[in-house]
């Protein structure tokens, strides 16, 4: 299988007056093309930092980063999403959603049509007019979702994308992204600290260590079934729940 | 606007219920005004208060109408409100275009930041001789004070407006790989608006203070003009008439600027 993104060796320093900061030491993964990886490890390890290194907005001190076979990433192959929706108020969630294409200046009529067929297809139909106070929080992530995928990047970055969400939404707007991202054969880079949120979701489970961040282990659940909620009724969940919880303990 | 729906019962009696609250608030409003006025004008007639000092209610109108006739007093009402206008809109598009460059470069911000904060706290009214000077006795001055006086607070309010762009938001759109002018246009000045129209509101009363501070300095002609000249000859009548049509002009700006804010922010700001 092909390697859709490889870190090798990947470090950053930043600095500031009296300090000088190791965020990153060493970082080596990769993920295959179409799998779902989670990166999960302890508060302010710099697993946000990590996302920001591969999407390319901080170059690292030293080590390559290669999405699809090149190590400059360009942003079309890549869609970031953050812990809130960050929908722009003044915009319609049309307007939202065609963000995207504005600004890497693609606003064709080709791809506002793919936006808008995203829209139809994910129970959006009827708000696209709408602003986005008039929708619900989940509705809301789902756009965000949807607007990640109009410019139909290789690799989705997701940064704690549900934390803000209450743990009853959370569950099926969980269930809703993987189902997306699935269906749309997307790869996807999830970053968490909710060990049952990255078993039901990933192919493979990256677990850092303290900053520095450096590769602690890595877990494949391995866990059918085809939906999070599906996969947490699994009796091996809570087993695999049980190893990783010691390792990010340990 | 959607359809009318049929309310239930005890909705319509909520809504009966705002509807009764406001009218009640607008009757005391105009009662708190008719009974002052008409207090002010019982006493003035029988001798509580000296209507030679305090005027009258009665004789500002009769003061306005004689200098509506004799005295044209659209003209004083003209060139203050040109004089506010043009100062207002100086202050606002030059502070406008200041605050963006200051939120374009840190460094400039970092470096201007002492003269701005010592240019606030400076009575502007101060430098009234050296506009004088500079600019004459005329509308000129008059202009340059009101611009002098509002630009500072503009350019502190916007520049706080665009600084408060939510992180966050910026850094989605560098993920998409957006250049700063993008970053400035797509999200920046839209997402300032609201403090745009707060700008707008802060202005107009800085702009109208600017021109009737310049008024009295050096002026021959205005509503700023006739307030101090009364005050000279003490003519109270006069002083009291263009302070309520000045009262009703400030008004209707501001009126003018929440109509804007209704016209230009339609989406709910959350």
């Amino acid at each position: 299988m092909k390697k859709l993104l490889e870190l090798k060796n990947v470090s950053l320093n930043y600095y500031t007056i009296t300090d000088e900061i190791t965020a990153v030491n060493g970082l080596s993964f990769y993920c295959y093309d179409g799998e779902f990886v989670s990166i999960i490890g302890p508060s302010g390890c710099g697993k946000t930092t990590i996302l920001s290194l591969i999407a390319g907005l901080i170059t690292p001190t030293s080590g390559s980063i290669f999405i699809d076979g090149s190590n400059k990433p360009t942003r079309e192959n890549l869609g970031y999403m953050l812990q809130k929706d960050h929908l722009f108020p003044w915009r319609t969630i049309e307007k939202n959603v065609f963000l995207p294409l504005e600004i890497k200046k693609i606003n064709n009529e080709k791809n506002r049509l793919y936006a808008n067929l995203l829209l139809d297809k994910y129970g959006l139909k009827d708000f696209k007019k709408k602003y986005p106070s008039q929708l619900s929080g989940g509705m809301r992530q789902r756009v965000a979702l949807i607007r990640t995928l109009v410019s139909n990047p290789k690799l989705l970055l997701l940064d704690e994308p549900f934390s803000a969400l209450d743990s009853q939404t959370r569950l099926s707007v969980c269930d809703d992204v993987f189902s997306i991202i699935k269906a749309e054969k997307k790869t996807a880079v999830l970053v968490t600290h909710d060990i049952s949120e990255a078993i039901s979701m990933s192919d493979k489970i990256i677990v850092l260590t303290d900053r520095p961040a450096m590769v602690k282990s890595i877990f494949k659940p391995n866990l059918d079934g085809d939906s999070p909620l599906r996969r947490r009724e699994n009796p091996n969940f809570s087993v695999l729940f049980e190893k990783i919880w010691k390792e990010l303990h340990a | 606007m959607k359809k009318k729906k049929d309310l239930s019962p005890p909705h319509l009696l909520y809504v009966k219920k705002v509807k009764r609250e406001n009218i009640f608030i607008w009757i005391m409003r105009f009662s708190i005004l008719i009974f002052i006025l008409g207090l002010w004008e019982v006493f003035a007639s029988i001798g509580v208060i000296d209507p030679f000092i305090s005027s009258s209610p009665s004789k500002i109108i009769v003061t306005i109408k004689t200098l509506w006739v004799e005295n044209n007093l659209l003209r004083h009402m003209c060139i203050t409100l040109y004089e506010t206008m043009l100062g207002f809109l100086i202050a606002v598009g030059l502070g406008y275009v200041i605050a963006l460059m200051l939120w374009w470069s840190e460094k400039l911000r970092k470096i201007l930041e002492p003269y701005i904060v010592v240019l606030n706290s400076l009575p502007k009214i101060a430098l009234g001789p050296i506009i004088i000077v500079w600019c004459g006795s005329g509308s000129k001055a008059i202009i340059f004070m009101a611009v002098l006086i509002g630009i500072i607070v503009a350019i502190i309010t916007m520049l706080n407006g665009f600084l408060a762009t939510d992180t966050n938001k910026i850094l989605l759109l560098r993920s998409m790989g957006a250049n700063k002018l993008q970053i400035l246009a797509k999200l920046v000045i839209p997402g300032s608006l609201p403090t745009f129209i707060s700008m707008l509101k802060i202005s107009v009363g800085m702009a109208w203070v600017g021109s009737i501070m310049g008024e009295y300095l050096v002026s021959r002609a205005g509503l700023g003009y006739l307030i101090v000249y009364g005050g000279q000859v003490f003519k109270l009548d006069l002083v009291m008439a263009s302070t309520v049509v000045l009262c009703l002009l400030a008004t209707l700006m501001y009126a003018l600027v929440a109509m804007l804010e209704k016209i230009i922010i339609k989406y709910d700001n959350k």
